[in-house]
Order: C-alpha cells, then structure tokens, then sequence
C-alpha cells in the first residue's frame, strides 16, 4: 500500500490560516490501514484544527467528507455538493488523492494534511516499510523476492557493498542490509549459485527516469 | 598488454606493485594537490585520487588527476556511482583518457548520508560491478553503453575495491568473482588490520584461481594514534581491526604510538608479502602522505622498478 504520515499541525494550521470554511477529506483506502488518513483521522484532525482556532480566537467551521478511493474520480465526484460551501480543501489522502480533488475542482484550493511516505507493508503493529520503487521492471523473481532496488540504500543490483556489517546496512543499524536477506533467502531456496550471475544495468526507462508514467489499457479503455 | 597504465606494466612484469592514495583538497587549491603528489614521487607506482570520499565535496578527481599527470606522475581515477549517471561517467572517462589517465578505479562510494551533503539526491544508475562492465565494453569493444561506436575507444586499466571484512564472508569471494567476471583487472583491498581473517579470503580466492585472474593489491592504513584505531574499530563500517592492535598501540605513550603505527604497517606488509597471490600494496595513509616513503622504504620496496 501507500503510506503516508500526517504533517504536524502547526504546518496544516499555516496553509488554512486564510480560510474560515474548510471541507476535510480523508480516503477510505492506504491510508486509512496506515492510520494516517481515513475516518477516524479525519475527526481528530478536525477537532484539533477546531481548538487551534479557537485559541486564536477563530471559529473554524471544519465538514467531514471520507471518500471510498480519493484517487478516483468516481468518488472525487461525491465532493460536488459539499464544495461550495468550503473555502479550501484539506486532503488526508496520499498525493494521488490531492491532485485527483485538485483536478476535479480548479478553482477550489486544496492543501495536503498529509507527507506521502513510500509503498510498503506492515512489519509490524504500528510499524510500515518500504518494499518497492515501482521501477516498473520486476526483477523479485531474481533476488529470492527480496527488492534491491527499494531495500538496499544505494540501489545495488550487485550486492552487498562493503558496508554490510552483521546483517545490517552501513547508513544505519536499524536497517537491514537487503543484500544479506537476499543471499539468506537464494540460500533457503538452494539458489546459492545463481548470485554470481551478474544483473546487468537496469533499464531506468520504465521508471520515473522516462517521464510521468501510464497504463493504457485498450480492452478497458473507454 | 590492454593499456598503456604504468601499474599494469609493473604488474605484468611480476613486481609487487605500491600505490597509494591522495584526497583532493576542499577548494581551489591545486598547490594541495601537488604537495600531497609530491612526496609520493618515486615511492609509488601509482595515486590514487578520491571521488569526493566519505560524500564530502572536494576537488573533482578528474581535475586533481590531471594536476598529478601534468606533474609527471601517474594517477588513478577513481570514480564512484554515487554522484554521477552513465553519461557523466562516460564522458569523464572519455576526458580523463584525453589527458593521459588511463588507470581508474570503480566504487559505488559511501552513501550521501556520511557526508557534508546529507540533503543529496543519491544517483547510483550502475552499481560498480556494472560500472567496470562499462568501462571494459568502452575499452575492449569500443561502445559506449547505450551501444553506439566510441571514437578512439580509452583504453582504461580497471580497478575495483573488495572488503574481505564486510558480511557475510561467505559471499566475499564470490563478489570478487563476480568483478572479475565483470572485466576488473587489479583490486585494492580494504584496509588489512585482521591477518587471519585476510588469509582465509585469500584462501578461498586462491582456491577458486582468482588470484591468476586479476592482480589484488593488499590495502594497509597506518595508525596515526590508539584512539584511530578504536575509531577504525568501532566508526568505521566494514572493518576488523583486532583487539592486539588497539591493546599494542594504547600500550606506548601518546608521543610514541605514530612510530609505533607505522611499524605495525610495515610488519603488516612483511606478513603480507608472504600470502600467495598478492601482487602489490596499496598504502592509505590518511592525511599522513609524508610517511608514504618512509614506509616504502622500511618494507624493502624501494626503489620502484623502472617500467
């Protein structure tokens, strides 16, 4: 999923600080699991921006809005009635979710309430990683579905450098070195020999490096 | 021979080769440059000039290599993918050749976050095992990576790094493999504290034939002080440096654990002449360039064979 955290409130209250009507919009989907964006976020960040305001001496009037999938444009469309009576919009939803209101509504200002982060899993309970760039070539059924390109620090597709210290990456010991999990991995998987297999250059094309990207799918395109 | 590198003509003629390293200054001052250089003249057979090492912005390497070629000296290019794409590595590749450098070592380097630009964007396009293929498809088959045909193709004399400390060892030598089959033609290893450890890498190397397939230079780094190497120690990522090494350096009183320091270099170097398959020593003294010749001397490696 997309993860995401939200930005502190002090940053949130400076891009609203013109507006007295806010619509706040959380999205029901990534950002809702990472606990960073969905309903229940909403209604804390909405009390919380409601008694900053109120210390200032404001009244903010804050309306609640969490859609299915904010990057959607089906969804974005529930937005229709309840726009015209906000200022500005606050997106808790990740930035695909923020450009798809933007897009929808051109004359509405929108702010982002969140920093979206990477695309991860869930380690553990309250804990989120990066597993992946999008690259947009696959090479996990290579590297024992372990991914160099989002896991290792410095990309390397012929790893470990020579930071790799007791399993740990040289940038800090908090993170695993991916090369170590993937040499465990080839390892378990009796596929020790394949590592002196060199992984020639990658091809960055399929990555952001050739432009803003898309899918176009002709059996579904309408 | 590949190159017209003075280092490969040394170590084809079976000599142990020496070379050592100089760190560009950190601002336009050539005159750095050619002072470090200097006091390496005769002492070595090739410097090695650092691309902005530990991230930290110095003069260009290329440029620093140009001042030590213009000297009459021969410089080692080395690059890191760290900072640059494969355009800019190729077409630095393309300039330094142009200038008479025709030696070049090829590292990813140290990751932004160690140094004084933490804020960088970090590139790494090729990892250095795909930057030495480059640099033999630029030199043996005259493309560049894209595939187009090279003009006079530089004809690089390709060097490589290799840590036998880092984790996990059992994979160590099979990345030297991995470089060798990349096209490498000389190593330099990490700095060499742990001997027994050393020897086993070189155990399996041997074992394998590797050490007939690419000449490995042995990396030493003489302690200026004992608090360096508890620095080196401890800080330093990827190192061994055994607990008789800091207990014999903080064992002589602060005034005399330089000496002690470059004795202990020079006994390393003893030792390693005797491990079968290294071909020459690579001396790091950090900031200490100086002390280069004394060293060179006191292994029984001066003078330098002419070539």
């Amino acid at each position: 999923m997309i993860t995401a955290e939200r930005k502190p409130i002090e940053e949130i209250m400076e891009s609203i600080r013109p507006f007295n009507r806010i619509l706040l919009v959380g999205c029901n989907e990534c950002v809702t699991v990472c606990a960073a964006g969905g309903r229940k976020e909403v209604g804390l960040l909405s009390s919380a921006l409601q008694m900053a305001c109120m210390k200032e001496g404001k009244v903010l009037d804050v309306k609640e809005m969490t859609l299915e999938r904010q990057c959607d444009p089906e969804y974005v469309e529930e937005l229709v009635s309840a726009i015209n009576q906000a200022d500005a919009v606050l997106s808790m939803a990740c930035g695909c979710g923020v450009q798809e209101v933007a897009r929808r509504f051109k004359e509405k200002p929108v702010f982002p309430a969140v920093n979206t982060k990477f695309m991860g899993a869930s380690e553990r309970q309250g804990v989120w990683a990066e597993r992946c760039q999008g690259c947009g070539d696959c090479v996990l059924g290579l590297t024992g579905g372990i991914c160099p390109v989002a896991r290792c620090s410095k990309r390397l597709l012929n790893g470990p450098c020579g930071g790799s210290t007791r399993g740990k990456c040289e940038i800090n010991a908090e993170v695993d070195c991916a090369w170590q999990l993937i040499w465990d991995r080839l390892k378990a998987l009796g596929l020790e020999k394949r590592y002196e297999d060199i992984m020639p250059a990658k091809d960055w094309r399929t990555s952001r490096d050739g432009g803003p990207r898309r899918i176009i799918r002709e059996d579904l395109a309408s | 021979m590949k190159t017209e590198s003075v280092l490969e003509k040394i170590l084809a003629a079976g000599h142990l080769a020496v070379t050592s390293e100089c760190g560009p200054p950190r601002g336009a001052v050539p005159e750095k440059v050619k002072e470090k250089a200097e006091k390496l003249r005769g002492y070595v057979d090739a410097i090695n000039v650092t691309d902005n090492q530990t991230a930290m912005v110095r003069m260009s390497s290329f440029a620093a290599c140009l001042i030590i070629r213009q000297m009459g000296l021969h410089p080692i290019l080395q690059m890191v993918t760290r900072d640059r794409n494969r355009l800019a590595m190729q077409s630095d590749i393309l300039g330094a050749y142009s200038h008479g450098i025709n030696t070049m070592l090829c590292l990813s380097g140290d990751h932004p976050c160690f140094g004084d630009h933490p804020m960088a964007a970090n590139v790494y396009d090729l990892d250095s095992i795909q930057f030495i293929q480059m640099v033999k498809n630029m030199r043996d088959e005259g493309k560049f990576q894209g595939g187009d045909e090279i003009l006079n193709p530089p004809k690089m004399f390709i060097g490589a790094a290799a840590n036998p400390f880092a984790d996990p060892f059992e994979l160590r030598v099979a990345r030297l493999a991995k470089k060798v089959k990349a096209g490498a033609d000389f190593i330099q290893t990490q700095c060499i504290y742990d001997l027994p450890r050393f020897e086993k890498w070189m155990q399996g190397v041997r074992d394998r034939g590797l050490h007939e397939k690419i000449h490995i230079l042995a990396g030493v780094t003489p302690f200026k002080s004992a608090g360096m190497a508890k620095y080196m120690k401890n800080k330093v990522p990827g190192m061994s440096v055994p607990d008789e090494m800091i207990k014999r350096m903080a064992g002589v009183p602060k005034d005399k654990q330089a000496e002690e320091g470059l004795s202990l270099c020079v006994e390393t170097i003893q030792r390693l002449k005797e491990v079968k398959g290294v071909a020459g020593f690579h001396i790091m003294a950090i900031e200490w360039e100086e002390k280069v010749p004394e060293i060179v001397k006191r292994a029984g490696l001066h003078p330098r064979p002419g070539v």
